[in-house]
């Protein structure tokens, strides 16, 4: 069927449609990861950034919190260590003024001296008076070592220049540790002499450096050398090396952070005045940050679920969005097909409309000729292949049939197009169809029944559309019966908004498979006599009139169209 | 068939030349008029058992025609027969009293059905009207 042919181009159109719907899949997930990674990017970024300011700042302002208290500690600790060599060098420096070399180099006397200094102060082992030769003049202690000279040696030259000096630690009497404070005085005749003690440093330890020491941290006392001039928790034994670094020179009490071992530790520090100890008090962080850390890891945490969320929620709204957007592109395109497929039928219509008198005329014309020559014929008498030609020319006029049909439906096509409401008595267009088919029913001794609707009111519609409608439904119902059959239109009210026409014949029927196909365009059951436009054109236009078309079939007892109309046409 | 009167007013020439002999065939007297102007001047000076219609023709189309036509004579017969099968146009010709709407090309059995029903009425009303007249003429004679 050459409009068959023409309408194949469909079927480009659909593989058309299904390539372009391949491809605006891909579009939309575009669109959605994009849509994703934005706003997860402009969601989550600023967040990360903030975090980790928030850290190192948070951080900061705590290791500042805790650097106070080890400032404090360490500052307490270097003055008392300062103030209890600083007593014994002043006890030493007023024996020294307050008496004579004289006195000093006398034994008895420096025995008075070193009880008096013993009493007063703890920690005095031995003093020793050297005179300017670096001879040892007097000595009182536990040792015998009258008579030893020290001019050669570093802390004499050291003491002769400074005034003063204290020496580092040594192992010394009964294996204690001590160490040696020197003071230097010059007589008026020029010569000079030098009084030394020693004193253990036991006592710094137990009294200074272990005093209101959290567990945590460890303070001790260190030389410029790293010796340790002090035992230490966790950085060796006295007068061991210690893996704890001379920190630089200051003259205030400085804390420092560092790493020991790989692990952070702070370090506070101060260097005693006029010694060459150097107090250390090492704290390990990680003990006293512990509650930083956790709360740092509870904001981390919370952070991380925050950022689940966020995830989750933009991945939600972004889904949403997206399907949104197709939603309405989908209806946006669905409107461009409409239009497009509209104006399709428009130009269709048009065209079928002009064409459409310029083919019937010439149609009728073959026809007429066709069926002249058969008349002819019939009053021929018989001659050889007058069988054959009355078969050719039968032929002739049944092409010409379904051209007509052809024809006659694509006129029917343009009436698809704009609709018009008005108010329309139901009934008695109904009847107005059924008298355009009458005769033909009249014909074939078929019966159409018009029953109910009396009492309808008018029905807001397209008269011309819903004439096309029953006059297609009807010419079905009409092809379907026999002669001898009826057709019964009822007519009735459904609820408030409807009405509903019910065209039933019985005919045979259509098969089951062919019911849910009968709407469809191009399906007909009609083989060669059908163009398959006929109930899907009125299809679409109950649809397009607010209405919807249903179909009942038994075969072999009838078929029934329902077509429900609203009453108030709300689609204009 | 006997002295059945047709008038074909088709403005295509060979197809109501062809038309009216297979008509006359079947023993139909068929006098033809090719536009609207014609037909109605012929429809004034003779009975025509039907008048088979185009509805597309130059000057006056087959509804304007179809409208005078019945202005004049009521009870003509008027069979429409268009190419251009508009339902709107199909039943407007119904309303304004047409016998029927035939679809062009149509098989000529429709055809001389379609005239043989007009000569049937046509005898109904001739007849009804004889009745009616004599009626009347009764009814003036004071019967």
């Amino acid at each position: 069927m050459s409009i068959n042919g023409e309408w194949h181009k469909s079927d480009f159109d659909l593989m058309a449609d299904k390539n372009r719907q391949n491809s605006s899949n891909k579009h939309y997930r575009r669109l959605l990861k994009y849509s994703i990674i934005t706003t997860t990017f402009v969601a989550i970024v600023p967040l990360i950034i903030m975090l980790v300011i928030n850290y190192y700042q948070y951080r900061k302002a705590y290791l500042a919190d805790i650097m106070y208290p080890i400032s404090r500690q360490t500052s307490n600790i270097s003055s008392s260590l300062e103030s209890f060599i600083n007593e014994r060098r002043s006890a030493l420096n007023l024996v020294i003024r307050e008496k004579e070399y004289s006195e000093l180099a006398d034994k008895a006397e420096l025995a008075v001296t070193f009880k008096n200094l013993k009493e007063s102060f703890d920690g005095f082992v031995d003093i020793s008076l050297i005179n300017s030769d670096g001879d040892q003049a007097a000595y009182f202690g536990p040792y015998n070592l009258e008579g030893k000279n020290y001019k050669d040696q570093d802390w004499f030259h050291e003491t002769c220049i400074k005034g003063s000096f204290v020496s580092d630690i040594f192992m010394g009497f009964r294996g204690m540790p001590h160490f040696v404070i020197a003071i230097y005085r010059e007589n008026s005749n020029g010569s000079f002499y030098i009084l030394r003690a020693t004193i253990e440093s036991d006592m710094l330890y137990h009294k200074i450096l272990s005093q209101n020491q959290p567990v945590s941290s460890d303070a001790f006392i260190l030389n410029q050398d790293q010796i340790l001039q002090s035992p230490s928790k966790y950085h060796g034994n006295i007068l061991e090396k210690s893996d704890i670094e001379v920190p630089p020179y200051s003259l205030q009490t400085e804390v420092i952070e560092s790493q020991n071992n790989g692990t952070d530790i702070i370090i506070g520090y101060a260097y005693i005045k006029n010694t060459p100890f150097i107090l250390i008090e090492i704290t390990n962080p990680a003990s006293i940050m512990s509650n930083w850390v956790s709360a740092s890891n509870n904001l981390l945490g919370l952070v991380i679920v925050c950022i689940i969320l966020m995830i989750i929620v933009i991945v939600w709204i972004s889904r949403r969005m997206v399907s949104h957007v197709r939603h309405s592109d989908m209806k946006w395109m669905k409107m461009l097909s409409e239009i497009s497929n509209t104006n399709k039928m428009a130009s269709v219509g048009r065209l079928a409309a002009g064409v459409s008198h310029e083919i019937n005329n010439p149609l009728a014309i073959i026809s007429e000729n066709a069926g002249m020559v058969l008349d002819i014929m019939s009053v021929t008498d018989e001659f050889q292949q007058k069988t054959k030609i009355s078969k050719h020319l039968n032929s002739i006029i049944k092409a010409v049939d379904r051209c007509s049909n052809i024809t006659h439906r694509l006129l029917g096509f343009a009436k698809r197009m704009d609709t018009k409401t008005e108010g329309i008595d139901i009934l008695l267009l109904l009847k107005e169809v059924v008298g355009f088919d009458q005769s033909e029913a009249q014909n074939r001794n078929i019966n159409i029944d018009i029953t109910g609707g009396s009492d309808i009111m008018n029905i807001e519609s397209d008269r011309g559309q819903l004439q096309q409608v029953f006059l297609n439904i009807l010419n079905n119902a009409l092809d379907a019966v026999k002669s001898g059959d009826t057709i019964s239109v009822h007519i009735e009210q459904v609820g408030s908004k409807f009405i509903r026409v019910a065209v039933s014949d019985t005919g045979s029927g259509i098969p089951k498979a062919d019911l849910e196909r009968i709407f469809e365009p191009f399906y007909t059951t009609k083989k060669e006599n059908g163009t398959g436009l006929g109930l899907s054109i009125t299809y679409g236009i109950v649809i397009k009139l607010g209405g919807s078309m249903k179909v009942k079939s038994t075969q072999g007892e009838g078929t029934t169209f329902i077509v429900d109309l609203p009453i108030v046409n709300n689609q204009k | 068939m006997e002295n059945i009167k047709v008038l074909l007013v088709d403005d295509e020439e060979e197809f109501a030349d062809i038309l009216s002999e297979r008509l006359k065939n079947r023993g139909v007297t068929v006098h033809q008029a090719r536009d609207g102007f014609e037909a109605i001047k012929m429809v004034k000076k003779e009975d025509y058992e039907a008048v088979i219609l185009d509805f597309a023709m130059p000057g006056l189309d087959g509804i304007e025609t179809l409208e005078v036509l019945l202005s004049k004579k009521p009870n003509l017969q008027v069979i429409l027969l268009t190419g251009q099968a508009t339902l709107e146009k199909g039943v407007q010709a119904l309303k304004l009293g047409a016998m029927d709407v035939l679809e062009k090309p149509t098989d000529i059995s429709k055809i001389m059905g379609k005239i043989k029903e007009a000569q049937t009425e046509r005898m109904l009303i001739v007849s009804k009207e004889a009745q009616e007249r004599i009626e009347d003429i009764l009814k003036s004679k004071g019967w």
